[in-house]
């Protein structure tokens, strides 16, 4: 429960920040929220020498609609989607998941950047930026790229990020259409075991924390396009996918919480 | 005395506690928040292999690290304690196995957290970097886990030299022949066999100590978090062969404990040991992974149970048979654990034969003890799951098969199949408020309609009703246990010259609200303000004599002592009086703080009044000594014996396995109350930790005997977001036991809590065929139980 020792950076930009990567490589760590690095310090299953705070840059804290597309700063906190206004408006998927995230502390210094980059399987708003077709745009010392969310998850805890970019923004297309976000844990500040997101009454479906990445479930997508029912849809929601098994569930398990929880999501996004 | 809501008294009174300010400030001082001069951090390193012969420690890596300024083996240390082994007070038969338990192992690591070496260093961070540095070589020997495997013929040996691994075997079967009888005899025999899962205490407040020598003299002060100051005082003196006088043991704000901090621990002697010798205080704080493991474990049980009763299910006979798991080695109490609950299988059912035989085993993995009830939860555990079986068996409820066979309200003083008094209570009484308030027709009616339905949301009723035997303990009664001290308890009042009061107690809170509740009982009695008692505890410099807390005696002992104690101080207040209104002492009353003539309210002396005149003893009574302070040591005629019942009710969903608990109502007869504040805290909390058991909590072992829950992410306990919402109320009949009439409450939540959820999860399953669940009742574990029950895939 004691770190490794490590140095400490003050990112007085996203410029800086992304300098400061530069400078020192795969030895770095960006540190927003903290609420996944500095528990993975304290247990030693991360050690990286120099820690970059950009949980300072205010000026990534934000979220905008323009045209029909929401964009989201990186550094905004889990509690700012959870409340903000616009969010429950134009992308209300994002703000109902933004709610379970952890427990109020989590959500108080998390971040959606922060979350995203971190890429765990078992995070709640990773599934929903996917579900969503999200984009993801990063900083690095060439300048700003985008990336889409479908593209971004690499592996387990890996993205498809270079050591020297950041990101800075999220944006969502602005959507109405029937959604919901089906979670199911132990208590209330855990991972989920499995969780579902659904938007656009089916047309974008991901499942957390079944399998390495968070996933996008395209045969359910692909059965609800052609007019399947919620039943039969979330019947192949585990195809193909290797979930994990842990002491809360093994795999098969996880293969049937997925089913039932897709069906939930999905008739409650309002398939039939 | 009045014990109600009227303002014009203290007990009885929702009063905030006066511990609280500080604690929620961050102002009250933990072990981590002192810092002594020139003091050094103990880094530990603990065994990685649950049996493995210890080839060599290298310490090379770390003495490179900076800060870290020594690197010592086992052996190193061996020299420091001798033959000096950490203590087991309760040798529960003459021919009990106890081996000899060392601070630190030399040769053989027993157990995966077993501390094989110790890094010194300035820094708590150094001294982490050292330990995780340093390089102990194993040889591995097979492992003893599964404690029914453990007394198979061939098993591996945990300790080779004992030639077993069972440590005792304990019967208490007063009349074998009726037991036997009974069974021959009985219409109905009900048989059933549950696990006792270990369980690890996870207080919010790990552990934590500093040894401070006092190098000119010989002394020695040790701060630790823990629940025993007193017996920890007596225990490192006769470990360590330092005089007992030159010990004090201080134990700080302690944030919890749960009968986890009721030990001695190795650590605790490590740097005692340490301190004596370098002349340096000596200090380690421990942290939420190394507590997993180096912190004693909680329950450990397989309990097999029968049950002979007529056609009409009045139970004869209990016949049980128990394996205790006590882990590598005998802690402080380990093997009495499960006496505790020994004499408690009948439950508080007028059973009239009883047999009971525990044999208690050595494993592979952390030294089991005392746990948040210690005993009573597994006992009540299996007495009530047993009798949901015998009403299924029957054909009645839950509430007609517990009816037909409770001790009558008018029986008590009742003495029980296994030889106790129980004191008092009305157990019909309480089953019946229970029932009402659960509105149990609607719930039933509702789980009616489901169960027609087929819904995948089932609902389901649990019952438990509990006795414990709290109040530990008379002295007598426990020299027939072998236990290894007594159980009185010590008070002292005294009044400041300005007629403030000290109240010292030998009691050590670490949670309960002492320092409230006592403060209240001395109000009333001498009629003053609660906030002119100070309740001073938890040093042995100031409460030199105690026997501390646990096992819900603090009230009905120590409590107890307090208010005799304050009699003590009134009979003399009284003659001062007297001398000075020139009266007959049986002539006066006490009325409102002052001592008048009986009806004379003119003549009367304020207790101020009498409190300096004690000071100053210009004009007290001839013969009579200055000052006004009485001590009283208590040694209690009998146990008491709360119980009540609670009923839960459960949502499971049937899909998933989940299981939500919906309502949850406890009645509870812990005799009087003196603040029902502090009684509702204690009932929530302990229905959690019980419910924590039913549903989330296991400290989980891989068949090598690694550990897997050794962070509060894979142990699950559970959040104030998980605690049902709790529906509270008590039944007060007085125990006879003690002046006040009360009983205890500190445990009563968690034994009566495992039962009630799992007896409503095992209802709710009814309709799958689901007859039994074990725990913890995870939402896997569930679907696979449905599944099973229903011959479907697992």
């Amino acid at each position: 429960m004691i770190p490794a020792s490590f140095d400490y950076e003050v990112a007085e930009s996203a410029e800086h920040a992304v300098s400061l990567l530069a400078e020192h490589g795969d030895e770095a760590k960006l540190l927003a929220g903290g609420h996944s690095l500095i528990p993975m310090m304290r247990f030693r299953l991360a050690t990286p020498t120099v820690l970059v705070d950009v949980g300072r840059l205010d000026d990534l804290r934000y979220i905008n609609s323009d045209n029909g597309t929401v964009s989201i700063g990186a550094l905004t906190r889990h509690s700012e989607l959870e409340h903000s206004a616009l969010l429950a408006e134009s992308a209300p998927l994002l703000a109902s998941v933004a709610a379970l995230v952890g427990d109020p502390s989590v959500r108080h210094r998390g971040t959606l950047g922060g979350t995203l980059a971190h890429a765990d399987p078992a995070s709640d708003l990773p599934a929903a930026v996917l579900a969503l077709g999200g984009t993801i745009v990063a900083r690095g010392p060439g300048g700003d790229r985008e990336i889409a969310a479908t593209d971004f998850f690499a592996g387990y805890f890996e993205s498809a990020l270079a050591d020297d970019e950041m990101i800075v923004e999220v944006r969502v297309a602005a959507s109405a259409g029937g959604w919901n976000y089906q979670k199911f844990n132990r208590r209330a500040q855990d991972w989920a075991i499995v969780g579902v997101a659904v938007a656009e009454e089916g047309a974008g479906v991901s499942l957390v924390n079944m399998g390495s990445t968070p996933v996008r479930a395209s045969a359910v997508e692909a059965a609800v396009a052609a007019g399947a029912s919620a039943a039969d849809a979330a019947a192949v929601a585990a195809e193909g996918l290797q979930p994990p098994s842990d002491l809360n569930a093994d795999a098969d398990y996880r293969r049937h919480l997925a089913r039932v929880f897709t069906e939930r999501a999905l008739k409650a996004a309002g398939v039939a | 005395m009045t014990m109600t809501d009227d303002p014009a008294t203290h007990m009885g009174s929702h009063r905030l506690r006066r511990e609280d300010p500080a604690l929620l400030t961050g102002e009250a001082q933990f072990i981590d928040d002192m810092s002594l001069h020139g003091e050094i951090w103990v880094g530990i390193v603990r065994s990685t292999e649950a049996h493995a012969t210890i080839l060599g420690v290298d310490g090379s890596a770390a003495l490179e690290i900076d800060g870290v300024t020594e690197v010592l083996s086992g052996a190193d240390l061996a020299p420091l304690w001798g033959e000096g082994a950490l203590p087991c007070a309760w040798p529960v038969t003459d021919d009990m196995r106890n081996p000899a338990h060392l601070p630190v192992a030399t040769s053989i690591a027993k157990y995966v957290g077993d501390a094989v070496a110790v890094v010194l260093a300035d820094s708590r961070y150094a001294a982490a970097d050292g330990a995780a540095a340093v390089s102990v070589d194993y040889d591995p020997l097979p492992a003893v886990v599964d404690i029914e495997a453990a007394v198979a013929e061939g098993a591996p040996l945990v300790h080779e030299d004992l030639g077993t691994n069972e440590s005792y075997t304990w019967p208490l079967i007063p009349d074998p022949d009726a037991v036997d009888e009974a069974f021959a005899n009985a219409a109905v025999v009900v048989g059933e066999r549950y696990v006792q899962q270990r369980l690890i205490p996870a207080p919010m407040e790990p552990r934590g100590v500093i040894a401070a020598p006092g190098v000119a003299n010989g002394e020695l002060t040790l701060y630790s978090a823990t629940q025993i100051p007193h017996i920890l005082k007596v225990m490192t003196a006769v470990t360590l062969g330092i005089p007992e006088h030159k010990i004090r043991v201080v134990a700080p704000s302690v944030g919890g404990g749960f009968g986890c901090k009721l030990n001695v621990y190795a650590e605790e002697i490590l740097c005692c040991a340490l301190a004596m010798d370098r002349g340096v205080p000596v200090r380690w704080t421990e942290s939420r992974s190394e507590a997993a493991t180096a912190t004693i474990q909680g329950r450990g049980q397989v309990q097999h149970i029968e049950l002979a009763a007529d056609a009409n299910g009045k139970v004869q006979a209990v016949r049980v048979k128990l394996l205790a798991d006590m882990g590598a080695y005998l802690q402080l109490v380990t093997p009495g654990v499960p006496l505790l609950g020994g004499f408690l299988y009948h439950g508080c059912y007028d059973i009239a034969h009883y047999s009971f035989e525990c044999t208690s085993v050595f494993t592979n993995k952390t030294p089991t003890d005392a746990y948040r009830g210690a005993g009573r939860p597994e006992a009540t555990y299996a007495i009530e799951r047993a009798m949901d079986s015998l009403a299924v068996a029957v054909g009645v409820t839950p509430e007609e098969i517990r009816s037909r066979n409770f001790i009558a309200a008018d029986a008590f003083p009742y003495e029980s199949c296994a030889g106790l008094i129980f004191d008092s209570g009305d157990y019909q009484a309480v089953l019946d408020k229970a029932v009402e308030m659960a509105d149990l027709q609607s719930v039933r009616a509702e789980q009616a309609r489901r169960r027609a339905d087929g819904s995948n949301r089932q609902i389901g009723v649990g019952f438990s009703s509990y006795v414990e035997m709290c109040g530990l303990a008379p002295s007598r009664v426990l020299a027939s246990l072998n236990y290894g001290a007594g159980g009185w308890e010590a008070a002292t009042v005294r009044v400041l010259p300005t007629a403030k009061v000290q109240v010292i107690t030998g009691s050590t809170p670490h949670g309960q609200g002492h320092e409230t509740s006592w403060s209240m009982i001395v109000a009333d009695k001498l009629g003053i303000d609660p906030d002119d008692i100070e309740v001073l505890h938890s040093d042995t410099a100031i409460s030199p004599t105690g026997l501390d807390t646990y096992g819900s005696r603090s009230l009905s002992v120590g409590g107890t002592a307090v208010f005799m104690a304050t009699d003590k101080v009134l009979d003399k207040a009284r003659l001062i009086a007297a001398h000075q209104l020139e009266a007959n002492e049986d002539d006066l009353e006490y009325v409102d703080g002052a001592f008048q003539v009986k009806g004379t309210p003119t003549a009367a002396v304020p207790f101020a009044a009498i409190a300096f005149a004690a000071f100053t003893a210009h004009d007290l009574p001839d013969g009579m000594e200055p000052n006004l302070e009485a001590h009283v040591t208590y040694d209690p005629p009998n146990f008491t014996f709360p119980n009540g019942t609670h009923i839960a009710v459960v949502e499971v969903d049937t899909d998933t396995g989940n299981v939500d608990i919906v309502d949850y109502v406890a009645v509870d007869d812990c005799g009087n109350q003196v603040n029902p504040m502090i009684v509702e805290g204690q009932v929530h909390g302990g229905v959690l930790q019980g419910a924590a058991q039913a549903l989330y909590e296991d400290a989980v072992y891989n068949e090598d005997g690694q550990i897997v829950t050794v962070n509060l992410g894979d142990y699950l306990v559970p959040s104030a977001a998980e605690a049902p919402i709790y529906r509270v109320a008590s039944h007060v009949t007085p125990s006879p036991t003690n002046p006040m009439g009360v009983k205890g409450i500190g445990e009563a939540g968690t034994i009566a809590a495992t039962p009630a959820v799992i007896n409503a999860v095992v209802d709710a399953l009814r309709p799958t065929g689901v007859t039994d669940v074990t725990m913890p009742a995870s939402p896997q574990t569930v679907w696979r139980a449905i599944n099973e029950a229903q011959g479907g895939a697992s």
